[in-house]
């Protein structure tokens, strides 16, 4: 099978999509991008390849398995399954790494206590893994260094003494050991860790696949064993300078995000991305090709990063925010959208006694306001509108943004996409799939 | 507040915070057929409009209370905040009323939004006054007579109407009245700070902007009369000239920070266009004669005027020793040009006088003034401590 | 990426080569700043001014020395100096927000006013303040005048806000030429106002204008032979500063149309300082300033793209002369009069924007862009609405990238190079898929 993978590399996280001849959705991966650009890059690509042999052996399992609920719950617990499997490897690598982390000289004194120790917790962690994996769990995050993390520490805190292995010593070796399971890729593979998930899977009785046995082992191994050929790959995004790829295969991600929006949202002729680190306001032809184009200048007030600095000065969680500015009741007017004075303004705002609420209501009003003025540079807003990036996230960001466009530019439809988080990876794939001389008429969704 | 101010103020007040320009509106609906011109700072000859049969309409921005939704996506973020306001302004539709606009010469920005204005608004009239910085009589003053005269060419063709000598005379009178007011108000708060307290003064003052000149006349005497009778007492506070505000507006918030924070102010160069010449135009004889000169022989002193006379700073320090000013407040526009170019020259020159100094920034929608009350009230106590020594 | 030839990879590089023109103006320049260090042992006398609406002819016939700090200020740019000098004068109470030409003429004047090639530069005798398109040039010469406490001489040149030259204009500034200019050379110099030998310049400098013009048309050519912007900034030097009205002027416009003429026939791109450029796959037209802290690695964003500057207005500063005017010497003060108002940064938005559309046409241009540089309100204000102006009235899209003069602090070399690279690849696309243009 032919597929073509696109990938963004953007400053807070990295993005992979594949796409199957048809240009259709076949898989994607996203991870954090903290540490190292090609980490991130193979880890984010491993993961588009993981879902998309799991989209292959939902394709092969066919129509004709009896009710589409069963075969999802199958596919589901083959996934669960197959998560549990990944979380355990890295588990076992989080061990080793642990305990090479004791080998410091400093521990040398207490190390054969400190191994005992983080061999109970690690212990722990094996044994609680099914239960996270359980059929209707909700994890609370999809990396594993968020899920190890909250577990290790509640566990360490439970067994630590502070007249003998203290809480700081097991903090210190875990932050040690996690960088190094994160920057060296453990064997996650779909190939590595799917026949264990599929043998627990048939072994479930609840599902009572008995007599469907073969046919779920036959979609499998089609699936692990399909080939897919790579018609190519195209890098974009913030960090694309860093991809390891010919100067051919590297998109600016202006053009794809005005690639991936029409994807999405086919009539879309304006898209406003406000990422982490910049803004972007774009213009599409009807084949998504970009006609203009405006970016935010040197300062980055008015980003995401400037949410994030706001939601560190009130002490909340990044996603807090907007619910909380939604509750406004009275309009504030806040002047500075400088990441630098904000702080100051905020503090000042606080101490006068406005409520916190109304100041974050005119914070959010602020950001979109400067977005409106680079819409308005690149040519104002189009039918239809497309709204992609982390803020569109944000309900009160969106409710601004709603709000402004009405009042300047009368009603327009405004798409926003769960997923609009991978639309520059999808512009990618899509120029990939062209190949880089192919005319982008062929090019339609 | 005692009824008689409290209406004076009242007004002024609401006008100041009227930004549909409702009073332009008024007049024109007072006065069909007759059209209202807009002027930017720093200075035009208002007494032309006038005499055209025009109301003459100070433009200064959109304050801290106007939300900048288009303006914005002109001007880069380096750019001062007063042409994003009246772009704003003039985009939503808020200054519809005006027939015409004035752009005197003052900086870069002001300059170019002369042609950003021609291009935006192609069916109104726009005019670039080229101020001189030749204050020869037979140099400087021929080429503003001349200029001045083509000011009053278009305004004869935009009006439909002949301008007199006699007209522009009786125009003069008008704005020889007002300017005289003015003078007597600053004398006025000079004396008593406490009895006409800058915000107020400012209001009364910015309500020339929009009102005829002689309605204006007679609201800044009414003021002179009411505003003493109110009961209001002085305070140890230090006494302060501010520098830079010739151009963008500060915000109202900015002069009550100032005052409470201990701070009188004596002398600014606040709307400072309206109080450009500083004696009285002849009303007889050859009107436009008599402008140029005024202009080239009585212009105040500021940092987008050249002075090849006199050096810099004296009329600052002069103005700190007429209003006995204790020190100098430099307090400009961000990405103000002029203001901030100036400064270091001012600075320089108070310095030699042993005349105190401090100095912020603002922009016109400043909507925090914590840092500025903290540092204008060390300023103050600084000042005050000095002067037991 | 072996063969050169190869049309796959654009803006590859055939040979450093240095050409005779170069050389001559290295010399020039060389010569012109010896001179202004011997000026004082000498006995003569040094006269600041600016280059937009500079009137060197007239310097030069009263035989004293003119100095454009200006040029000063973008030489120290492009020799790292800047920031220093930039810093320097933060710290004596100017302000983040202003010029930085200004503050690193000022830091430079207070480090001991050693010019970029290592010379001393002598004190003014006399500051000329063309105050042409440029309303700091009045601030700037206020504050050297307060350093210096030397004369100076204001010439007030009127905005042409409609783009039409008005007599009263004109009458002005023949009038502040006779009675506060000429005067004030006459004393500095001790020499009278000698017109005959105005007007002998002034010949001298019709003739290297003819030249001039028809290096920067010589853009109109495909593949271009120049790059009229970053290599514009080398074309007009001599033409901009002290040489107008000077054989050594003419001398060098010969030799440098003479070298272009033999590219044209050759068929060859512009010289980079990497090489000749080999395949020319944009034209561009610009607007504003070039960077001058990172001059060479602003250029290369573009040569390695094969993006080629046909026009620019940067390089009009100094003068409309494409445009028709010429110094003609039978009207010496008239003509320094109508030169004065028609350089570029003098004229109304609407003229701007006429022009660049003109030159977008006249030059066949794929792209347009503005170089928005902090410093220059004079350029800068009213940007945003000629790139939206320009793109109505030619369907041609812009670009528009933001950094400074010579303040290295306003270089985002990542932040420039994804525009850049976002604007040829978008220009690309268009072309690709054949969207109007």
């Amino acid at each position: 099978m032919e597929i073509a993978v696109g990938i963004d590399l953007g400053s807070t996280t990295t993005k992979a999509v594949i796409l199957n001849e048809k240009n259709e959705l076949l898989g994607r991966g996203i991870t954090n991008s903290r540490s190292n650009y090609d980490v991130a890059c193979s880890i984010a690509r491993d993961e588009a390849f993981i879902r998309a042999r799991f989209a292959l052996t939902g394709g092969f399992l066919g129509t004709d398995w009896e009710t589409s609920e069963t075969r999802n719950a199958v596919l589901d617990e083959l996934e669960r399954r197959f998560r549990m499997q990944q979380h355990l490897e890295q588990v076992s690598r989080l061990r080793e790494e642990l305990h090479h982390a004791a080998e410091a000289p400093r521990h040398a004194e207490y190390r054969s206590g400190l191994n005992d120790a983080l061999d109970t917790i690690l212990d722990s962690m094996v044994k609680n893994a099914p239960a996270l994996y359980d059929t209707g769990v909700e994890r609370k995050s999809d990396f594993f260094r968020d899920l190890a993390s909250a577990e290790y520490m509640d566990l360490a805190n439970k067994i630590s003494d502070p007249k003998g292995i203290d809480f700081e010593t097991l903090c210190g070796v875990y932050d040690a050991a996690i960088l190094d399971v994160e920057n060296t890729a453990s064997d996650l593979s779909f190939d590595a860790n799917i026949t264990a998930a599929l043998e627990e899977t048939l072994a479930a009785s609840h599902l009572n696949l008995e007599g469907d046995a073969d046919k779920l082992r036959n979609a499998v191994v089609q699936a692990r064993d399909a080939e897919l050929y790579e018609r190519g790959t195209v890098g974009t995004g913030y960090g694309r300078q860093r991809l390891p790829f010919p100067k051919e295969q590297i998109r600016s991600e202006i053009l794809c995000h005005g690639l991936g929006a029409h994807y999405m949202f086919p009539n879309t002729a304006t898209v406003l991305d406000i990422g982490g680190q910049d803004t972007k306001a774009i213009q599409v032809d009807s084949k998504g090709i970009v006609t203009s184009f405006q970016m935010n200048d040197r300062c980055a007030a008015g980003c995401g990063r400037y949410l994030g600095y706001i939601a560190d000065e009130m002490n909340l969680a990044l996603h807090e925010l907007g619910p909380l500015a939604q509750k406004a009741t009275t309009k504030v007017k806040i002047s500075s959208t400088c990441t630098v004075f904000a702080g100051a303004e905020l503090r000042d705002r606080l101490a006068a006694g406005q409520r916190r609420e109304d100041i974050l209501g005119g914070l959010h009003r602020a950001i979109i306001l400067r977005a409106m003025s680079l819409l308005a540079r690149s040519g104002g807003v189009e039918e239809e509108f497309t709204f992609t990036g982390g803020v569109a996230r944000n309900p009160a960001a969106t409710q601004a943004l709603r709000d402004l466009v009405e009042e300047n530019y009368g009603n327009k439809t405004i798409n926003i996409s769960p997923d609009s988080i991978y639309t520059g990876a999808i512009g990618a794939a899509l120029f990939a799939a062209q190949g880089t001389e192919a005319p982008a008429q062929e090019v339609s969704a | 507040m005692r009824p008689a101010l409290e209406e004076i103020v009242g007004r002024a007040n609401a006008l100041y915070e009227d930004l549909d320009f409702g009073a332009v509106t008024d007049w024109k609906r007072r006065n069909p057929g007759r059209k209202a011109i807009g002027y930017m700072p720093i200075y035009v000859p208002r007494e032309i409009v006038h005499a055209a049969g025009m109301l003459p309409v100070g433009i200064v921005g959109g304050s801290d209370r106007l939300e900048i939704i288009r303006g914005d996506a002109y001007f880069q973020s380096y750019i001062c905040h007063i042409p994003r306001s009246t772009i704003e302004l003039a985009l939503s539709g808020r200054l519809d009323s005006l027939d015409g606009m004035l752009f005197p010469s003052i900086c870069d920005v002001i300059r170019n939004l002369s042609g950003m204005w021609k291009l935006l608004f192609p069916d109104r009239y726009v005019r670039y006054i080229d101020v001189p910085q030749n204050f020869d009589a037979r140099v400087g003053g021929e080429f503003w007579r001349r200029e001045i005269e083509a000011l009053r060419d278009d305004l004869v063709v935009l009006g439909g109407e002949p301008i007199t000598d006699d007209a522009l005379n009786k125009s003069i009178a008008v704005y020889n009245e007002n300017r005289r007011a003015l003078i007597d108000l600053y004398k006025a708060r000079s004396e008593q700070p406490w009895v006409f307290p800058t915000p107020e003064l400012y209001v009364v003052m910015r309500a020339g902007n929009v009102l005829p000149p002689d309605e204006h006349t007679a609201m800044i005497r009414a003021y002179l009369d009411e505003a003493p009778r109110e009961d209001r007492e002085d305070k140890d506070h230090s006494r302060i000239v501010i520098v830079g505000t010739f151009c963008e507006q500060p915000p109202l918030g900015l002069l009550r920070t100032l005052e409470r924070a201990g701070c009188w102010i004596v002398g600014d160069d606040l709307l400072l266009g309206n109080r450009w010449i500083e004696t009285e135009i002849p009303t007889e004889g050859k009107p436009m004669e008599n402008l140029s000169q005024a202009f080239i022989e009585h212009s105040t002193a500021t940092a987008s005027r050249y002075d090849a006379e006199r050096a810099k700073g004296e009329s600052l320090i002069q103005s700190v020793r007429d209003n006995e000013a204790e020190g100098v407040i430099f307090c400009a526009p961000s990405f103000c040009d002029p203001a901030l170019l100036d400064q270091p020259m001012l600075v320089n020159a108070l310095d030699r006088e042993g005349i105190s100094h401090t100095q912020f920034k603002y922009s016109e929608d400043t909507g925090q003034f914590g840092v500025i009350h903290e540092q204008a009230g060390t300023f103050s106590d600084s000042i005050r401590l000095w002067s037991e020594v | 990426m072996t063969n050169p030839k190869q049309p796959s990879s654009p803006g590859t590089i055939a040979e450093v080569r240095k050409e005779e023109s170069m050389n001559l103006q290295k010399q020039m320049i060389g010569g012109h700043y010896q001179a202004l260090e011997r000026a004082p042992k000498e006995g003569r006398k040094v006269v600041y001014t600016f280059v937009p609406g500079n009137l060197t002819e007239l310097i030069r016939s009263f035989d004293l020395l003119p100095v454009l700090p200006e040029i000063n200020a973008l030489q120290s740019g492009m020799r790292k100096l800047s920031g220093g000098y930039i810093a320097e004068a933060e710290k004596s109470g100017h302000s983040e927000d202003v010029c930085t030409y200004v503050k690193c003429d000022i830091g430079m004047m207070k480090k001991g006013n050693i010019s970029p090639t290592g010379t001393k530069i002598p004190d003014p005798d006399l500051l000329l303040l063309s105050y042409t398109g440029c309303f700091t040039f009045m601030k700037w010469f206020e504050l050297l005048r307060e350093e210096y406490g030397c004369p100076v001489a204001m010439l007030h040149v009127p905005y042409q806000a409609d783009g039409t030259i008005h007599a009263h204009h004109r009458d002005y500034i023949v009038e502040q030429i006779k009675t506060e200019l000429i005067p004030k050379l006459e004393q500095v110099s001790g020499q009278k106002y000698d017109e005959d030998r105005l007007k002998e310049s002034l010949k001298l400098s019709a003739e290297a204008e003819d030249d001039f013009v028809h290096v920067i048309e010589s853009a109109k050519n495909v593949p271009s032979p120049i790059d009229a912007y970053f290599g514009g900034v080398f074309y007009i030097g001599p033409m901009f500063t002290a040489f107008r009205g000077t054989p050594e002027g003419v001398e060098y416009y010969k030799t440098l149309c003479a070298e272009i003429d033999e590219r044209v026939r050759l068929g060859l791109g512009p010289i980079t300082p990497d090489g000749e450029m080999t395949e020319e796959r944009f034209r561009l037209v610009v607007e504003g300033p070039p960077n001058w802290t990172s001059f060479r690695e602003f250029w290369k964003m573009f040569y390695e793209e094969g993006a080629v500057f046909v026009a620019s207005s940067y390089t009009k500063v100094g003068g409309l002369y494409d445009r028709g005017f010429r110094h003609d010497p039978e009207h010496p003060l008239e003509t320094l009069a109508d030169y004065c108002m028609g350089c570029y940064t003098n004229l109304g938005l609407p003229s701007r924007i006429e022009l660049l559309q003109d030159y977008i046409n006249e030059y066949k241009a794929d792209g347009f862009m503005i170089n928005s540089v902090k410093s220059c309100n004079s350029f800068s204000a009213g940007q945003l609405l000629i790139l939206r102006q320009i793109e109505e009235r030619t369907g041609v899209p812009g670009g528009f990238i933001e950094s400074d003069l010579v303040d290295p602090r306003y270089f985002s070399a990542a932040n420039i190079k994804n525009r850049i690279e976002s604007y040829l690849q978008m220009l690309e696309q268009r072309r690709k898929t054949g969207v109007a243009s």
